[in-house]
């Protein structure tokens, strides 16, 4: 569907309607329109506009996952949410704000900061096109369902949103949850909606539960010279009475080193203690390695989810006991394919993401994703987040979905015509 | 056309054996109510699978002849969700009560529904483990229930609710399809219905399986009672507390009367003289808490805390929790009846709406005592009057609904842990407008279009789940898996 110009009901329903470049062009599509809403009554009237228009519309924050997940099957108007900019209330005495969709995390944290508080959703920071790197914006993030390595503690962004709200595809403003941390009135429409990749209607505000930020922070960090030394060291961490907010990994080459880092974080006293039985408890139980305690995480810290744009970024999810296996599981996978993915995460939260460049020969990646989940059997995924596109054409994306009629059934309730995201998710919902 | 159910025992019985399926009149009176027994429906049958096969088997029948059917755990829940129908099948999971496997190096459990909560973390303790989320009624209420209910307690303020330790569910979906939601890891491909799922209250289908996180037993807990003369004292301890940057598992506030039924019940012993009295209970690693319960104790002190104590161990930490977990069942001792409230407060509005509910029962010359959550601004106020007048009950129910106005004014919630269930259905309007009431529910139509699954409950108006507006371009999903046919 081409438009030359801008239909006379999207302009009279939002003040910044504008056609598309090239810019905007989503997983190889380019829409021919663009909205940025201002606010969220506009965003409605946007998209009861589009649904009059038979648009297929594709919501957008800062655009640095856009690349995740299939192409749309049709794209017709990027909803630009990033004018929905502000910070509707931070009522620091409760631990709680209330954002608009397009606030970007650095902003956030910004502000939450004078306070003494955190948003404790730590997600990787990416380069923008046009600009500096970023690690999206509050309706991103929760779209995505993207967590950084403080997910061992806090969990996903689901975890810590307690009240949305949403325009439905055909322009109905509706909100669950509230301000308050405890409340359980009502179907709790954040869980749908966190992770559901801009398919079941536009997430326009969000309130999250905040932490204080704490007094110290202290990463314990050793090398080990294998990944199954590695597996054991974090199993020991988390078993020992030190309280981990984070333990990840990286190996750069699966032939390599793997580097281990735990973050623990309190009170002065208290972090000190425990990094330094941390450190002296590693030291016991991997004698050949030296753990040194620093103040500040390694440089790979918070990069899981960075990898390039171009290549191919796989997650991959299992349950955190048999972190071992799956390294075991893993390197046995890219050996049999011939590749040697670099190996970031959040091993005590049993998440790993394999990044692996675009050069690679496509059917041997697809081979990687096949032999990972057989590997997993069903207490784990291989979901591509991002793939080139001949990658794209060789794999299932998402890979076994369970349940999936009664997300299809979900889908067809909020968004009958298929306008929103339309196929970009699992199952091609 | 609904049948008479009792005409459906046979077909039970054929699935789940004679024993488990019940008819008799006075037996079936047993399962007429669950925790909250001001709403009573004697249900048309009941029936106690054994196992998820059965479950699915019960719900297929049903949804075949278009019976309503509602699930039971151990009927603790407080706000009326198990209430059965009276033309419907009462499905009772409590002989699903298998821990079916423990993986302490993963820090999971899988287990059947009708386990009850504190059974989880009697079998996760030899592993260091313990299951989180952890209701009062502990000892009795069922997992399953839990994730109905999405239920808190009073530790969930630092490790949270049930929905943030479950990572997986078997369910039956109200067309009797046996089918996993989530793989245990919290992060399974495509929507979060796991997470959607909790707190649904029984209206998405049943839960026959559930996997839930493990967490490490804390090194070191203390526990400190603080008694001040008056809860706003109280209330600016916890504000002081928590703008500290520490973030106790639990903190909890009785007022006088509270404190009063807790000694006539339970003699607790509490300080003489206290208008409130605050526990903060403190977990982690030693040296935190130690530097934690200095700081507690020297804030505390400074809001006007006349007599502090603390425990470290068991025995003096149950001695301060005897009279805080005695205190609603307490209220027997100094009221012919009352009602538990259940509502939320952003925790800085605390001491405003305190004022406020002096005010009303005043008003109304009704007493009222209050426990909370102060930590996270859930109020449990309790509402005494006598039923043996008529006029006086009604007065009741009003200030009751007054309170949780005064609630939502102030940007809170109807309840924070004991549900809508059938009890608060009412207020659901006065919290969420018709969009919002309209939206949710169309998560329920996606799981069960013909409104068979505890019907009545969470929402004061079902919606109808027939064709949406606008052109459907395939058949509708539910049709095309074998789910459901168009009738």
């Amino acid at each position: 569907m081409a438009h030359t110009s801008i239909p006379a009901s999207l302009a009279s329903a939002c003040d910044d309607v504008r056609p598309a470049t090239a810019a905007d062009t989503v997983a190889g599509i380019q829409p021919s329109l663009v909205a940025a809403p201002a606010t969220t009554e506009q965003a409605s009237a946007v998209m009861r506009a589009a649904a009059a228009l038979g648009l297929a519309v594709i919501p957008r924050g800062a655009g640095t996952k856009l690349h995740w997940g299939y192409p749309p099957e049709r794209a017709d108007l990027v909803l630009d949410l990033t004018r929905l900019d502000q910070v509707v209330e931070h009522a620091a005495g409760d631990l709680v704000v209330t954002v608009q969709a397009g606030v970007r995390l650095e902003h956030l944290a910004s502000v939450l900061a004078e306070a003494g508080q955190r948003l404790a959703l730590d997600c990787a920071a990416r380069p923008l096109p046009s600009g500096p790197a970023t690690a999206g914006t509050i309706g991103g993030v929760l779209a995505a369902g993207a967590a950084g390595p403080l997910r061992l503690r806090y969990g996903t962004p689901r975890d810590l949103l307690i009240g949305i709200t949403i325009v439905r595809a055909d322009g109905t403003i509706a909100r669950s949850g509230g301000k308050v941390v405890k409340n359980v009135a009502g179907y709790d429409l954040g869980k749908l909606f966190a992770g559901s990749r801009g398919t079941l209607g536009l997430i326009t505000q969000a309130t999250f539960r905040l932490h204080p930020i704490p007094a110290a922070a202290a990463y314990v960090i050793v090398s080990c010279d294998s990944a199954a030394a590695c597996a054991r060291l974090v199993s020991a961490a988390l078993a020992a009475a030190v309280s981990p907010v984070a333990a990840e990994l990286h190996l750069a080459s699966l032939a390599g080193p793997c580097e281990l880092a735990v973050a623990l974080e309190g009170d002065h006293d208290g972090v000190a203690q425990r990094s330094g039985m941390l450190a002296d408890l590693m030291a016991v139980q991997e004698t050949s390695h030296v753990a040194a305690v620093a103040s500040q995480p390694p440089a790979w810290w918070r990069s899981a989810g960075g990898a390039p744009q171009e290549g191919t970024l796989i997650q991959v999810a299992f349950w955190p006991g048999k972190l071992g296996s799956v390294l075991t599981g893993i390197a046995a996978a890219a050996e049999r394919a011939g590749l040697d993915p670099v190996l970031r995460g959040s091993a005590g939260s049993g998440v790993l993401h394999l990044s692996v460049p675009r050069s690679a020969d496509p059917a041997r990646v697809a081979g990687l994703v096949a032999s990972l989940r057989a590997a997993l059997h069903d207490r784990g995924s291989a979901v591509v987040q991002h793939a080139p596109p001949p990658v794209r054409d060789l794999v299932d994306l998402f890979g076994p979905v369970p349940s999936l009629n009664l997300m299809r059934a979900v889908k067809q309730q909020f968004d009958p015509d298929r306008v929103l995201s339309p196929g970009r998710f699992a199952g091609g919902i | 056309m609904t049948q008479d159910v009792a005409t459906l025992a046979p077909r039970l019985a054929a699935i789940c054996g004679k024993d488990a399926v019940i008819t008799d009149p006075l037996e079936l009176a047993t399962y007429e109510c669950d925790g909250l027994t001001a709403h009573r429906c004697r249900p048309g049958l009941a029936v106690l699978p054994q196992t998820a096969a059965q479950v699915a088997d019960v719900v297929r029948v049903c949804a075949q002849e278009n019976v309503p059917f509602v699930a039971r755990g151990s009927g603790t829940g407080l706000s009326g969700g198990a209430l059965p129908a009276a033309d419907g099948v009462l499905i009772v999971t409590a002989r699903m009560r298998a821990i079916v496997e423990i993986d302490a190096e993963s820090r999971r459990a899988i287990v059947e529904p009708g386990v009850t909560n504190l059974a989880v973390s009697k079998a996760a303790q030899p592993y260091g483990l313990f299951y989180a989320p952890d209701p009062s009624s502990q000892q009795v209420c069922s997992v399953g229930g839990n994730v109905a209910e999405n239920s808190g307690g009073a530790h969930c303020l630092k490790h949270g609710f049930t929905v943030h330790h479950v990572t997986g569910l078997e369910i039956v979906t109200p067309a009797g399809e046996l089918t996993w939601l989530g793989d245990g890891t919290g992060l399974a491909p495509g929507y979060d219905l796991t997470g959607a799922f909790t707190g649904s209250e029984g209206t998405l289908g049943i839960v026959t399986k559930i996997i839930v996180k493990l967490t490490p037993i804390p090194q070191a807990v203390t526990t400190l009672l603080a008694a001040f003369e008056t809860t706003g004292q109280g209330g600016a301890a916890v504000s002081a507390i928590i703008g500290a940057g520490i973030l106790p598992a639990a903190i909890e506030m009785m007022d006088a009367l509270s404190i009063e039924a807790a000694e006539a019940s339970v003699a607790c012993h509490y300080p003489q003289g206290a208008g409130a009295v605050l526990i903060v209970e403190l977990d982690g690693p030693e040296q935190d808490v130690l530097a934690e319960s200095a700081a507690v104790r020297q804030i505390a002190a400074d809001a006007g805390a006349f007599e502090i104590r603390e425990a470290a161990d068991p025995d003096d930490r149950a001695a301060i929790w005897r009279g805080r977990r005695a205190a609603f069942a307490a209220m027997g001792r100094i009221s012919p009846a009352y009602i538990v409230q259940d509502g939320v407060v952003p925790r800085t509005a605390l001491h405003d709406v305190l004022d406020r509910i002096g005010e009303l029962s005043a008003a109304a010359g009704l007493r009222v005592a209050n426990v909370f959550h102060a930590g996270d601004g859930n109020l449990h106020p309790l509402v005494l009057f006598d039923d043996s007048s008529e006029a006086e009950a009604a007065a009741a129910e009003e200030l009751s609904g007054a309170i949780l106005d005064e609630c939502i004014r102030h940007g809170g919630s109807i309840t924070g842990e004991h549900g809508v269930g059938v009890d608060k259905s009412k207020y659901m309007p006065r919290m969420f407008g018709p969009d919002d009431l309209d939206t949710m529910q169309l998560l329920r139509c996606a799981f069960d279009p013909a409104g068979l699954c505890n019907p009545g409950k969470v929402f004061p108006t079902p919606r109808l789940c027939g064709e949406v507006p606008g052109v459907r371009r395939e058949p509708h999903p539910l049709v095309t898996s074998g789910q459901a046919e168009l009738f």
